[in-house]
């Protein structure tokens, strides 16, 4: 009862303060698409291949291009109210459409990724911090400031070449095997075995991310009041460092986690394009190959919202992990 | 603390606070090895083209050969026989550039959004960090490729891009300084002093605020030379420079016969970003030493 | 045989000695205050006692007996199950001293589950009647509150459930009241009181303040500079402080054995600092003494034993 009050209060937060980020989005939205060279009458008379003045006009005008720069905006809301983000000529769909097609494509390497990067990072930092100073400290933390250095789409490259070329264990391209109509579990193993190495390098760098940070704050925990409270019990310290300190450590991590969603859904343009992963990264790349800029800023706009619902979930774990956060 | 006091107290002891402040730089291994490297990668981009004077967009050599197989191309050739070395050194050059110039770019805008919101709050502050969330929502690598095609990808968009995507993390934190050093004793008797708000934002409050920022500036070149690899190796690049991400981009075709081609500019760019992390953690831990054991 | 006797004790950390060949011993069911300004070692004698000395500390030498066995030679293994279960701690700060992220009744049932075989739900019927026996109202509703939902007074009484959890024969309590304000303290030490009479543990407590001495203790030994300087039973020595410091503790005022005495009479000023004691060769207190002599400088004076009294001063006699 008292979980559910407080999980009320912390979506009511996250609402309000979502609200006027959300607009914020849309209107950059906006002048971004004032900012393309050409608009959607300079898209269609290239689709159409030629088109004379007055065709153009009349087709500025059905669009109400013509029109000041604060009606179009009103327009613009007005469309994002009915779920509208245009028309991609190129694609010859509706933009809506085109993302959300994508979208699950990108969630799933999201999670993945946020999930390997998370539980990789936490097992190293807390293992760093456990041997603080020594050697195996020493050691990976060489590790974890070269995986920091490291462009994640290069890591990418480099498994392909070991994984891929050398050893011929995971596949490089795509998220299933075409033409294989697998089912059941060889269908998961397949879809899973896909997900390895785009997942992995996106999530190189978080990796060293949530290291450092879990190393730091479990050292910071350490020297707490509650964990001699928590030895002077007898308890395991394995369960002391687990129950006691893994969990007021994470706090932190968590709140950054949340700072990087953004960072993490930049990276997967370039890790979906180099693995041929279909979501809205590589949408994203097509749409400027094709110059098609509404997709382009359709992408901008949902990956956006994205951050923003993942920030709110987020703030749901934050809540589970402290018990202080939602209350009065 | 008085003005007066500030004064003298700099005035009597610059002097052997300098001497202290640079042994505690020179004793610090992390801030020593990344200065290292990074000397030896500033030195290889501004002499790269003494170092290395043919053109290194022009064919060499045979193409595709191996490290190690021909003397003359250490590091071998690509699919079109271009010197890797020559080309890895240029590329140098674009990495760093780009690197230190959208960084300065980012700091600025930062630190004018930042100083402005902590010291005046209100409104300001609310509208800045309003802003800032707007930016650090929006995915950033996204916002750079939609700048980027705005016009068309050359070496002073891509700059403009990435400083102007990456400003929002030097504002929250020199807004944090600001709010701290704002009612700080030293403030409050410039104040009482009557000097104008510029005054007291540049000579007093500024250098205090200063050494987050120092550190913070190094980890924007490491993510600014991470940025502009990306967007190389997707082809939104100036055409006319070598870059790092584009040798990888242009090696990626490669991958199955000459994987050298990708992996050697990716360490490249591993080392540069390495030891820029490390100045970063260096002078992190130099400038706010903390009890780490 | 004493239950707790600790002999000729050094602790170390690196650059200075934090305590100095200490020696005290505590009877099953006493309580015993281990009195001195802050920094002069009593929480480092305490946390050596149960072997949780932050990692930079290092028991120099002595022994530490506890039911006639020393407890620097047992294994960490049994050391855990002597901790919670046969000596028990609680620490200064209740705001910071219980975990902030786990659920009260969590805390108290973790150290039962941990010595007892005991099912999950017995665990909890336990930290129910302890919460009961520290006088928590509403045990039943308040075990599932988090240590952010009670007060400073509240929580320290969540501290003693836990530590009593168990039914230690020594509780371990450093400066369990100098975080709460006065009509909690004497609550919270009056509970304590009863508890060890109740449970019939012995009880070592830390303090800087006389006033809980005079009322809660039955011996007393005082700790200048990582020594102990006087021992004494509580009645002669609130009579007739020995030592030069015991008195300056004290005041002028060494007579009364009243009620407005503890509220009124707190640790005295004495001119000077502890810290003086660092570049002292011979007794530590040399540098503050109002008595001191030439001789005092040359060695640090040994504790010589009078009858039921000890006190490290040659220039002072039983």
């Amino acid at each position: 009862m008292r979980m559910g009050r407080r999980i009320a209060t912390t979506l009511k937060r996250a609402a309000i303060h979502a609200g006027p980020t959300v607009l914020g989005i849309v209107v950059l939205d906006f002048f971004f698409l004032q900012l393309m060279p050409g608009d959607a009458a300079d898209v269609m008379a290239t689709e159409a291949g030629s088109a004379s003045e007055e065709t153009m006009a009349a087709l500025r005008h059905q669009f109400g291009l013509d029109q000041p720069v604060l009606t179009q905006l009103m327009n613009f809301l007005n469309h994002l109210a009915h779920l509208d983000l245009g028309f991609s000529p190129r694609f010859n769909t509706s933009v809506l459409d085109l993302i959300l097609e994508r979208l699950p494509g990108t969630l799933l390497l999201m999670v993945t990724a946020l999930g390997f990067a998370l539980l990789i990072g936490i097992v190293l930092g807390s293992v760093m911090a456990a041997w603080a100073g020594k050697w195996p400290d020493r050691l990976l933390s060489i590790v974890v400031l070269l995986l920091y250095s490291m462009p994640g789409f290069w890591v990418g490259l480099m498994a392909i070449v070991l994984f891929s070329v050398k050893l011929n264990w995971l596949p490089n391209d795509g998220s299933e095997t075409i033409g294989a109509h697998l089912t059941g579990f060889s269908f998961i193993a397949d879809r899973l075995s896909h997900l390895v190495l785009p997942a992995l390098a996106l999530a190189s760098f978080f990796v060293a991310v949530y290291a450092r940070l879990v190393r730091t704050s479990m050292l910071e925990v350490q020297r707490q009041d509650f964990m001699r409270t928590a030895h002077a019990k007898g308890l395991n310290p394995f369960l002391v460092q687990l129950r006691h300190a893994l969990r007021n450590a994470l706090i932190p991590v968590t709140t950054v986690a949340g700072m990087h969603l953004g960072n993490l859904l930049g990276g997967a343009v370039v890790v979906e394009t180099l693995f041929g992963w279909p979501g809205m990264g590589r949408l994203a790349l097509e749409a400027v190959l094709a110059r098609d800029f509404s997709v382009l800023l359709g992408v901008l706009l949902l990956s956006s919202l994205l951050v923003i619902v993942a920030n709110v979930a987020i703030d749901l774990l934050h809540a589970w992990l402290d018990p202080r956060i939602g209350e009065a | 603390m008085t003005v007066e006091a500030e004064i003298v107290d700099t005035g009597s002891r610059a002097a052997p606070k300098k001497g202290r402040r640079l042994r505690a730089f020179l004793r610090n291994p992390t801030f020593v090895a990344g200065v290292a490297i990074l000397g030896f990668f500033v030195f290889i981009a501004l002499f790269a083209d003494v170092l290395f004077s043919d053109d290194p967009m022009a064919m060499m050599s045979s193409p595709l050969v191996w490290p190690g197989e021909d003397m003359q191309f250490p590091l071998g050739t690509d699919q079109l026989g271009r010197d890797v070395l020559s080309m890895l050194a240029h590329g140098a050059r674009a990495s760093l550039l780009v690197g230190i110039s959208s960084a300065a770019i980012g700091l600025a805008i930062g630190m004018v959004v930042g100083a402005a919101a902590g010291f005046f709050g209100g409104w300001v502050d609310t509208v800045s960090m309003r802003l800032v969330e707007l930016f650090q929502t929006t995915p950033t690598f996204l916002l750079v490729i939609v700048i980027v095609s705005i016009s068309a990808p050359s070496i002073t968009t891509i700059v403009v891009a990435i400083g102007i995507s990456s400003w929002p993390t030097v504002a929250r934190l020199v807004r944090a300084q600001f709010r701290s050093l704002r009612e700080s004793d030293f403030v409050m008797a410039a104040r009482s002093l009557g000097y104008s708000r510029l005054r007291i934002i540049v000579q007093e409050i500024l250098p205090n605020a200063l050494p987050p920022v120092i550190v913070a500036a190094s980890v924007m070149i490491a993510n600014a030379i991470l940025t502009e690899a990306g967007l190389s190796f997707l082809n939104m690049r100036d055409p006319n420079i070598v870059s790092w991400g584009g040798m990888i981009g242009d090696g990626r075709e490669q991958l199955r016969n000459a994987w050298f081609l990708t992996a050697l500019p990716g360490a490249a760019i591993a080392m540069a970003v390495l030891s820029l992390n490390l100045v970063g953690d260096g002078l992190n831990e130099i400038l706010n030493p903390r009890n780490e054991p | 045989m004493s239950l707790l006797a600790v002999e000729k004790l050094s602790v170390g950390f690196p650059g200075h000695t934090a305590v100095h060949e200490s020696s005290f011993s505590l009877d099953a069911g006493e309580t015993l205050a281990l009195v001195g300004e802050s920094g002069c070692g009593k929480s480092v004698t305490a946390f050596s006692v149960m072997r949780l000395l932050p990692p930079n500390a290092q028991v120099k030498s002595g022994r530490i007996l506890f039911d006639g066995l020393d407890l620097l030679t047992k294994t960490p293994a049994e050391m855990r199950d002597i901790r919670g279960k046969q000596i028990s701690l609680i620490q200064q700060e209740p705001m910071t001293s219980l975990n902030p992220v786990l659920s009260i009744g969590l805390q108290i049932t973790e150290v039962i589950r941990r010595h007892e075989k005991v099912s999950r739900k017995q665990a909890r019927a336990r930290a129910i009647e302890l919460l009961d026996l520290v006088s928590i109202p509403d045990a039943h509703r308040r075990i599932d509150d988090y240590p952010h939902n009670l007060s400073g007074g509240m929580r320290q009484r969540v501290m003693i459930a836990m530590a009593v959890a168990c039914g230690p024969k020594l509780l371990i309590a450093d400066e369990p009241t100098t975080a709460l304000d006065v009509t909690t303290q004497a609550q919270v030490l009056d509970l304590l009181d009863d508890l060890r009479h109740r449970l019939k543990m012995a009880v070592l407590l830390i303090t800087h303040d006389l006033g809980v001495v005079a009322q809660w203790a039955d011996r007393i030994a005082v700790m200048y500079a990582g020594r102990i300087v006087e021992k004494a039973d509580i009645k002669p020595f609130f009579a007739q402080p020995l030592h030069p410091y015991s008195r300056g503790l004290l005041g002028a005022r060494v007579d009364v054995d009243t009620e407005e005495h503890y509220l009124s009479d707190r640790l005295t000023e004495i001119p000077g600092s502890v810290g003086s004691a660092a570049g002292e060769a011979g007794c530590p207190f040399a540098p503050r003494c109002p008595i001191v002599v030439p001789a005092c400088r040359l060695a640090p004076p040994p504790l010589i034993v009078q009858g039921e009294r000890a006190v490290a001063c040659p220039r002072v006699s039983a």
